[in-house]
């Protein structure tokens, strides 16, 4: 039995008035019950006891329809103890709901004074929630877990008419304290604006050097591909590869919700396990790949704590939760410095219907500056670059050292990649 | 169906009024309550069954330029009063609460629901899968996954506001969908394929999931052997039905009032323009029963209607939710629409299609001497500002001397809207729709999407062999 349950409070501003305040709070559970290897779910927005009562016959119900699964079952606790994360900021509660709409509508002005050539800031928002969840079961597991998240972000739109672009400035951390919002006005306004004048490339082989908000995007989809679930069933472009070099051996991806410095970080995962570090690539070979309950018993393996859900009205399911790709030795101008040539990818669109994590296929559209002998020329839009996962893995020229913790499962840094194709003019 | 209201009138009424206490210019309280079930067969075996409901109301209060809003699953009088005291905090001034009179608004159902889901038995919809799997294994040998998914809704949801309106609405939904993985020497490829509207389970009266399973089966299959998409610039026809989500993304995002007014969007002041080649007629009709993007009324109260947005190549208007189309002194288009009560609701998309021409489809094939033929697309993307977007490819093949030869590896396609819209040479006249699911500002939404078989002179194409 899983519940969950949260505030949040969310501000936008738009041409210096608070264009729209939210505030909510929410809860719900979400019961599982296995009965010889058959599993029902049910779930309901609300923790009134008659409701839950009423789940967990529906739950107890759904069960009698699946198909009996030896390898459907509850965690049970493996012993593993649980680290000592603090991701509870206070001061979050503290905060007057003034203050939060003073910091949107000071973020707007600041984008839209920052630069002459910003004519309309589309969006500048405050958002935070507090959230906590427990879950607890009949095989003895009992866990619960607590996080604050708080943001700023701003898109501002430079140029006039058909030059037009947005530039996306955000900062996302635990507190209000530790936002930046100085990095947020310069982010989205030197993004918008190193766009101007923007015109499809040529088509040819180029190197890609990626943002590192990309790179994240990137991992994600490899995050995928590492999935136990995807890979028992036969469903990753990695199933059957373990030990295998699949990467340059500059590439050494971990999976560590314990890390602190993650957005996601979490003691215990969606099961209530302990979370615990795991290697799955290193120095390019397939060493593992993350599992839940049900997924490691069909690979014959344990747990490693990586059970995720998307709420208390999913099942848990085997997933990456904090992917970190370990930092190389070069900062961004000098991996820029050492490819000379290239297409520095600022965004990437597309990426659900282009990418496939089975086939491995990779075709996205994107929108950047051109490199030349080093240095950021002329900017480029309405472009697509292609490969497939496979080889932009073996393809890696440069891990970059500038490693950035962003929302979502996976970290991003500058990363460098060669030999992908660009479809332009 | 005779189920009492999600709240009382009376209590409404008082809750508007006190939403309108500290001075709101507009108050509005959007009630929901929506039941589903989700069923997967994934390797072989019906892996879960799962039922759910979620209910709770929003308020809104709007005061100048600024909107509140809190939400809350407590349709008990006193949550939905502690819900609109906090939304009204954005307004500051005094203010007297008042009754606000309401009028039952009535709108036509898209259409009937003959089977609603919760009449129909479990073990009815678990057989779906069982068929679904089976046929797509029988498709052949080297089917290595096949995944079935079924899922119903059904969402009632109410909406009054300060203006007088008092609307209920109640939307059934049913969607089954195939995935499958088919394994060959070149590695593996997938292949999709859904239906989805506005029905109850008589939907499986006219699909069949057999062949349904069968065809996302094939398109696996086909993959195996499909060499890399080229890379550049090519003609590219699409065929009927194949995913309208070209205009969804192409311009129907654009045409958004919340972009237009916040000057983000490529066709800011391009009414009365032409911003398409003169084939091009289209439209967004919530109307159409039981298209995947159909309801009744929007989730601000107002029914749904059929907008013309572009006529023979002529911008005609944008589509407008209530408080944008407020700010320019006109009513809203039925386009005001919310994920759930939690969400505000904004400028969205209902059905979204491209009408009949007059050309043959076999035809335009014919005269196409060399490009790219599309038979399904995937999802698309679009950066409204510059206009440019994405869509991928399920199911595409290479177009040689007017004939459809080899499949080719899914790719991402990318234009600019307005030049893609004009570069249309040919519409044919076998309209079809397809259902999708459209995401804004982090709320999905139902949609559809629709078009006869066409062709664009000229689009590109994101793969990586020479064109």
């Amino acid at each position: 039995m899983y519940v969950s349950r949260g505030v949040e409070t969310d501000v936008r501003a738009y041409d210096g008035e608070v264009e729209s305040l939210s505030s909510a709070a929410s809860a719900g559970v979400g019961i599982r019950v296995v009965d010889g290897g058959r599993q029902g779910f049910a779930y309901a927005g609300s923790l009134d006891q008659a409701v839950m009562t009423e789940t967990l016959a529906e739950a107890r119900d759904n069960a009698r329809f699946a198909t009996p699964d030896e390898h459907v079952r509850l965690a049970v606790p493996d012993g593993h103890v649980p680290c000592d994360l603090d991701v509870w900021d206070e001061e979050l509660a503290a905060t007057p709901v003034e203050e939060k709409v003073r910091m949107a509508l000071d973020l707007e002005r600041r984008v839209r004074a920052a630069d002459p050539r910003i004519r309309q800031v589309s969006s500048a928002d405050y958002g935070d929630m507090a959230s906590e969840a427990a879950i607890a079961s009949s095989t003895g597991i009992a866990a619960s877990t607590r996080r604050t998240l708080c943001s700023m972000s701003a898109a501002a739109i430079a140029g006039e008419g058909a030059d037009s672009h947005t530039g996306v400035g955000f900062s996302a951390v635990r507190g209000p304290g530790d936002l930046d919002p100085d990095r947020v006005v310069v982010d989205a306004v030197q993004r918008a604006t190193r766009l101007l004048g923007a015109t499809k490339a040529r088509s040819g082989r180029w190197t890609v050097v990626f943002d590192p908000r990309v790179t994240s995007t990137l991992l994600a989809i490899v995050a995928s591909a590492l999935s136990g679930e995807a890979v028992t069933k036969g469903r990753s472009l990695f199933a059957g590869r373990l030990g295998e070099k699949i990467a340059v051996p500059s590439v050494t991806i971990v999976d560590d919700p314990t890390d602190t410095r993650a957005l996601s970080a979490a003691s215990h995962d969606a099961e209530g396990l302990a979370c615990r570090r795991n290697v799955l690539v290193e120095e390019g070979v397939l060493r593992g790949f993350v599992f839940d309950t049900t997924s490691a018993s069909r690979a014959g393996t344990t747990s490693t704590a990586s059970a995720v859900r998307g709420g208390y009205a999913s099942t848990p399911v085997a997933g990456c939760r904090a992917l970190v790709l370990s930092p190389g030795p070069l900062d961004a101008p000098a991996i820029l410095a050492d490819v000379g040539d290239a297409l520095y990818v600022q965004s990437v669109t597309g990426v659900h219907s282009g990418v496939n994590p089975i086939s491995g296929d990779f075709s996205v559209g994107a929108e950047g500056v051109m490199v030349r002998d080093g240095l950021f020329a002329e900017p480029v839009r309405e472009v697509t670059i292609a490969s497939t996962m496979q080889r932009m893995l073996l393809s890696v020229l440069h891990v970059g050292a500038d490693l950035e913790w962003l929302p979502g499962v996976a970290a991003g840094q500058t990363l460098a990649i060669e030999g992908m194709t660009l479809s332009g003019s | 169906m005779a189920d009492a209201a999600l709240i009382e009138t009376d209590v409404v009424q008082r809750v508007l009024g006190a939403a309108l206490a500290r001075g709101g210019e507009f108050a509005e309280v959007f009630a929901e309550d929506r039941r589903g079930t989700a069923a997967v067969l994934d390797d072989g075996r019906v892996e879960e069954l799962s039922t759910g409901r979620d209910r709770g109301a929003g308020v809104r209060v709007v005061v100048g330029e600024t909107t509140g809003y809190a939400h809350t699953a407590d349709l008990s009088e006193a949550g939905l009063l502690a819900a609109a005291d906090a939304a009204a905090a954005v307004a500051r001034a005094g203010g007297a609460s008042r009754v606000v009179p309401l009028e039952p608004v009535s709108a036509p159902r898209p259409n009937e629901v003959a089977l609603a889901p919760e009449t129909v038995s479990k073990d009815r919809k678990i057989e779906l899968l069982r068929r679904a799997d089976d046929a797509a294994r029988a498709a052949g040998g080297a089917v290595s996954q096949v995944s079935a998914s079924y899922g119903d809704a059904r969402r009632r949801v109410l909406v009054a506001n300060s203006e007088g309106v008092l609307a209920a609405d109640d939307q059934v939904r049913t969607r089954f969908a195939v995935t499958c993985v088919a394994v060959g020497d070149a590695g593996m490829q997938t292949g999709f394929e859904s239906t989805a509207l506005t029905l109850g389970f008589e939907l499986f009266d006219t699909v069949d999931v057999g062949e349904l399973a069968a065809v996302a089966a094939r398109r696996a299959l086909s993959k195996l052997t499909a060499r890399p998409a080229p890379s550049g610039e090519v003609p590219v026809v699409l065929a009927s039905g194949s995913g309208g989500i070209l205009f969804h993304e192409a311009c129907g995002h654009g045409l958004e009032a919340d972009h237009i007014v916040k000057d983000s969007s490529v066709y800011v002041g391009q009414v009365g323009n032409l911003v398409a080649s003169p084939l091009v007629t289209l439209v967004d009709d919530g109307t159409v029963g039981p298209q995947w993007g159909s309801f009744a009324v929007d989730d601000e109260g107002r029914p749904a209607q059929r907008n013309v947005l572009v006529e023979d190549g002529v911008l005609t208007d944008y589509m407008w939710d209530y408080v944008r189309a407020r700010k320019e002194g006109r009513v809203s288009s039925g386009n005001g629409r919310r994920q759930s009560y939690r969400h505000l609701p904004m400028v969205r998309m209902t059905n979204t299609f491209l009408i009949n021409g007059t050309d043959d489809p076999d035809e335009i094939l014919a005269q196409t001497p060399s490009g790219v033929y599309v038979a399904k697309l995937g999802g698309g993307q679009v950066n409204t500002t510059t206009g440019d977007f994405v869509f991928g490819t399920n199911e595409a093949y290479l177009i040689e001397d007017g004939r459809i030869t080899e499949p080719l590896r899914d790719a991402n396609l990318i234009g600019n809207g307005p030049e893609v819209l004009r570069r249309i040479d040919a519409v044919a006249d076998d309209f079809a729709m397809t259902p999708g699911t459209c995401g804004k500002d982090g709320q999905s939404v139902p949609v559809g999407c629709g078009q006869p078989t066409l062709r664009i002179t000229g689009v590109t194409v994101g793969g990586t062999t020479g064109a």
